[in-house]
């Protein structure tokens, strides 16, 4: 188990290693001066120099990429064009964001679509099963911007039930400051007793949350469904039944455990997917998170901040993968053996 | 009467009554591509899918003369629209075919020679898979400069990969097979057994992906183009309509909705599609009770 | 003890059993002998109550100790399985939920038939006993043991739960000749030990005539001939019956009695 965890982790390292090189590639390539950039429009040509020196933009392109791998391993992730802060710190805040709002996201598809792919399976071929395959269909097909739109008209203007943007009520940062310890609003209230903030952070996560969860909801309820239909096609399930085990025992044990695995699988990569495409939420919803910084750092031609945002997104699906290898292998003791 | 399912196979009486979603899938399709088809003939305005303005026909809701209402520059949005169409299909085409062209052979020779190649391609491959797909592909048509052509082949280069994995596997396995191995002693070139037997035994896979992908590539290309860095105006993508009409949204709420719901039910197509063929390939079909 | 009368199973239109008499008691052991697709596994489903499960419609009579089985409810059935009527099935590491140890199994089953967590620890290990293995084995996982060893736990199983009947679909048709002399032999044992009583599905006439008392042959899904094991084997009435002797290859001259 231990080696094999072993093994994963060599071989993440090196893909993580190979995107951050062609990321750096891909960042030389784009058109435009970062250096101009980084002083200004109104820079003098000597302050460009003199700029360009300071980025170390005069070095051969080859010396840069070792300059940068050395300094991503010892903590320097280089300073943001546009921000003028160190990448690493802006990363800090934008990323713990985005991952608040995908594990919210997560946490209601995995709610809402574990139960339903179950319901249809359990009934499949009957009315609950077409209806969950048909709410499925249509999570699986929703345009995110769209959906962010929709439900942000109807549920934040029309109704004023919920809020429409940002993290939390901006008028608490006075009334109730916030000390923040991992950068999230939601889990920061949480530890610290702030209940005015957790109030507002929460009821401003549902709505962006809920359009994060479409899709994995959608996607987990026809994972789920066509799992566990399979292994009860498989022949432990009559022995199970010879056994004299009935529906609820069948569907809530002996079939669901086999059936969670490629369900796993799903989920971690789904994860990966939603933190990469949160661009679209961020975007309608305001929220200040990778997403926004990515979208912010592309028009700017904020190379450090671009390889940044990669190179954390790369690592973070290279963790996942790693997890969801070892969870597997935990769920399903065959695979240890591979 | 329990209704766990231990499964049998059951010859298939009626192709509709036992595809549904195949069928309805298709049937939705078909909708659709006959829109995009005769798009310039039913279209009410067909200017207004290029570059005609009507200053004084500026966001109007929907009525009689314009069904879907008209956008910021008095632009027939149901003409726009069924424009939409065609662009929508021609990215999803051109996309898997780039993709399939350039991931099916590597990962027929990554699967069949190994070894060495085997390596070299699928650490490649995993770099680009590791990559964030969206952010790739932003990222490459920002550099290309925004358009469609340019973010059909930004998505493309994000999505081999994918095709290259599946085709891989399964051509590792044939590759394997007695009857390749006979082929080779007889002293058949390697490329003809690659094209004419290893190929056919391991695309079926890819195709089914490919089937179940459409959906998900309309939805990346309109989000790209929402995002501003795909299609531009005046072309009339349904992504960037959504885009153009956000502002508008909470006053003028046709301008987003029948291009949103555009790409729904495309989306909706191609997915049940998708869904239909694989449950038609399913080696194991179980009768629904 | 368990009396067949007029089985009839379909799939749609399609019947594939119907057979008019089977009859099995106590510390009996009536084998069911036929080709692929005789329908003689699907009559063993019937009989345990697994058909309709599977789309079918069967219809008829099975009676155990007297007691109507076929139409009983969901939750009457679920009593019987595994309590009075057990199943083992071919390829035995399959038929063992690969996700669970093999304890759990038998601790889950038992609890649902009434028995304490002592309790079923107890029987549990002394089931393995008495199949001849070690009650450690509990705490591997399915992919962990042999196919025998698989097997064995699943005949424990039945032990454990005190089974009257165990149906026997196949239970060596994957296993080495080695092995399956050993799923024999402690099948014999129980019936002598236990008096359980089996029935034991097979298409290989040869491990059957070596164990069983009595056979059933089966084609098209009718039973064209049956009878205690010697006369029926030495003096076949059918054709059918002929056929199949005809097909065991055999060391010895065909005029020479026994296996």
């Amino acid at each position: 188990m231990i080696r094999y965890a072993g093994e994963r982790l060599a071989l993440g390292v090196l893909v993580v290693v190979g995107v951050v090189v062609l990321t750096f590639l891909i960042a030389r390539v784009i058109p435009g001066d970062p250096a101009v950039t980084y002083a200004g429009p109104r820079a003098s040509k000597s302050q460009l120099e003199h700029t360009r020196q300071q980025l170390g933009l005069d070095k051969p392109v080859v010396v840069q990429l070792g300059d940068y791998l050395k300094g991503i391993a010892t903590g320097d992730w280089g300073t943001s064009y546009r921000t003028k802060r160190p990448v690493l710190s802006d990363l800090r805040t934008a990323l713990p964001a985005s991952i608040e709002l995908v594990t919210a996201g997560l946490l209601l598809a995995l709610i809402v679509g574990l139960p339903l792919g179950l319901v249809s399976a359990r009934f499949h071929g009957g009315l609950p099963d077409f209806l969950v395959r048909v709410v499925s269909v249509i999570g699986v097909s929703m345009p995110v911007f769209w959906a962010a739109l929709i439900l942000q008209l109807v549920f934040a203007q029309r109704l004023g039930w919920l809020p429409a943007a940002g993290t939390y009520d901006p008028n608490l940062y006075y009334s109730s400051p916030l000390t923040s310890y991992v950068q999230m609003p939601t889990v920061d209230a949480l530890i610290t007793g702030n209940l005015p903030v957790l109030e507002s952070s929460i009821s401003h996560l549902i709505l962006p949350a809920a359009v994060v969860a479409l899709y994995p909801a959608g996607l987990l309820a026809r994972m789920v469904r066509a799992s566990v239909l399979d292994t009860l096609g498989e022949s432990h399930i009559r022995m199970t039944l010879s056994l004299g085990f009935g529906n609820r025992a069948i569907f809530g044990r002996w079939a669901l455990r086999p059936a969670m695995n490629p369900v796993v699988q799903v989920t971690a990569l789904v994860f990966a997917y939603s933190l990469a495409n949160t661009f679209l939420v961020e975007a309608v919803f305001d929220w200040p998170g990778l997403g926004s910084y990515a979208a912010n750092s592309l028009q700017a031609l904020d190379t450090p901040a671009i390889v940044g945002v990669t190179l954390i997104v790369a690592i973070v699906y290279v963790v996942l993968n790693l997890l969801v290898d070892i969870a597997q292998a935990a769920i399903d003791p065959r695979i240890r053996l591979r | 009467m329990t209704a766990v399912d231990i499964g049998r196979i059951v010859p298939s009486r009626g192709f509709v009554r036992h595809n549904p979603t195949l069928v309805a899938g298709v049937v939705l399709f078909v909708l659709i591509l006959l829109v995009a088809l005769l798009a310039p003939w039913l279209a009410p305005d067909p200017a207004d899918a290029g570059t005609a303005t009507h200053p004084f026909q500026v966001l109007k809701a929907p009525s009689s003369a314009h069904p879907f209402g008209t956008d910021l520059v008095g632009r027939d949005l149901l003409t726009r629209v069924m424009y939409g169409a065609r662009i929508s299909l021609r990215i999803v085409v051109e996309v898997l075919l780039i993709a399939g062209l350039v991931g099916i052979p590597l990962g027929l020779a990554a699967g069949y020679f190994g070894g060495h190649v085997d390596q070299v391609i699928m650490r490649i491959t995993d770099v680009f898979l590791a990559f964030p797909a969206l952010l790739l592909s932003l990222a490459i048509a920002f550099v290309l400069t925004p358009s469609v052509t340019n973010m059909t082949i930004a998505i493309a280069v994000t999505w081999w990969p994918w095709y290259t994995r599946l085709v891989r596997g399964e051509a590792a396995s044939v590759a394997t097979r007695p009857y390749i191995e006979s082929c080779r002693t007889l002293g058949v070139s390697p490329v003809r057994i690659l094209l004419r037997h290893v190929l056919p035994n391991s695309i079926t896979p890819v195709l089914v992906q490919m089937s179940m992908d459409a959906g998900g590539i309309l939805l990346t290309a309109a989000s790209i183009s929402f995002l501003g860095l795909g299609a531009q105006d005046p072309t009339p993508e349904w992504g960037l309509i959504v885009s153009q009409g956000a502002q508008y949204f909470s006053t003028q709420w046709w301008f987003v909705t029948f291009a949103g719901l555009a790409i729904l039910f495309t989306a909706i197509a191609f997915n049940l599609i998708g869904d239909g063929v694989r449950e038609l390939l399913d080696p194991r079909r179980v009768i629904s009770r | 003890m368990l009396e067949v009368r007029n089985l009839g199973v379909w799939f749609g239109d399609d019947q594939v059993v119907a057979v008019d008499a089977l009859d099995l008691d106590r510390g009996q052991m009536l084998g069911i002998v036929g080709e692929t697709g005789s329908g003689k596994s699907m009559t063993a489903y019937a009989i345990a109550g697994l058909a309709p499960g599977m789309g079918a419609r069967v219809e008829g009579s099975v009676k155990l100790d007297g007691r109507e089985l076929l139409g009983l409810s969901d939750h009457e059935l679920r009593d019987i399985r595994g309590r009075r009527i057990a199943m083992i099935f071919q390829a035995p590491i399959s038929s063992l939920n690969p996700v669970f140890r093999v304890g759990d199994m038998f601790l889950r089953a038992l609890r649902l038939h009434g028995a304490s967590k002592p309790q079923a620890r107890e029987r549990a290990a002394a089931a393995m006993r008495s199949v001849a293995l070690s009650p450690d084995l509990l705490r591997r996982y399915p992919h962990e043991l042999s196919g025998g060893q698989a097997q064995r736990v699943a005949i424990a199983l039945a032990v454990a739960l005190r089974a009257e009947v165990l149906i026997a679909d196949e239970p060596t048709s994957a296993l080495d000749v080695t092995v399956q002399a050993e799923i024999l032999e402690v099948l014999q044992r129980l019936r002598s030990e236990e008096s359980l009583a089996a029935l034991f599905i097979s298409h290989d006439l040869a491990v059957v005539s070596g164990i069983c008392d009595s056979v059933a042959i089966m084609h098209d899904g009718q039973v064209v001939e049956q009878g205690p094991i010697g006369r029926t084997l030495r003096h076949p009435e059918h054709p059918y019956t002929r056929e199949l002797l005809a097909a065991v290859p055999r060391l010895n001259r065909p005029e020479k009695p026994g296996a």
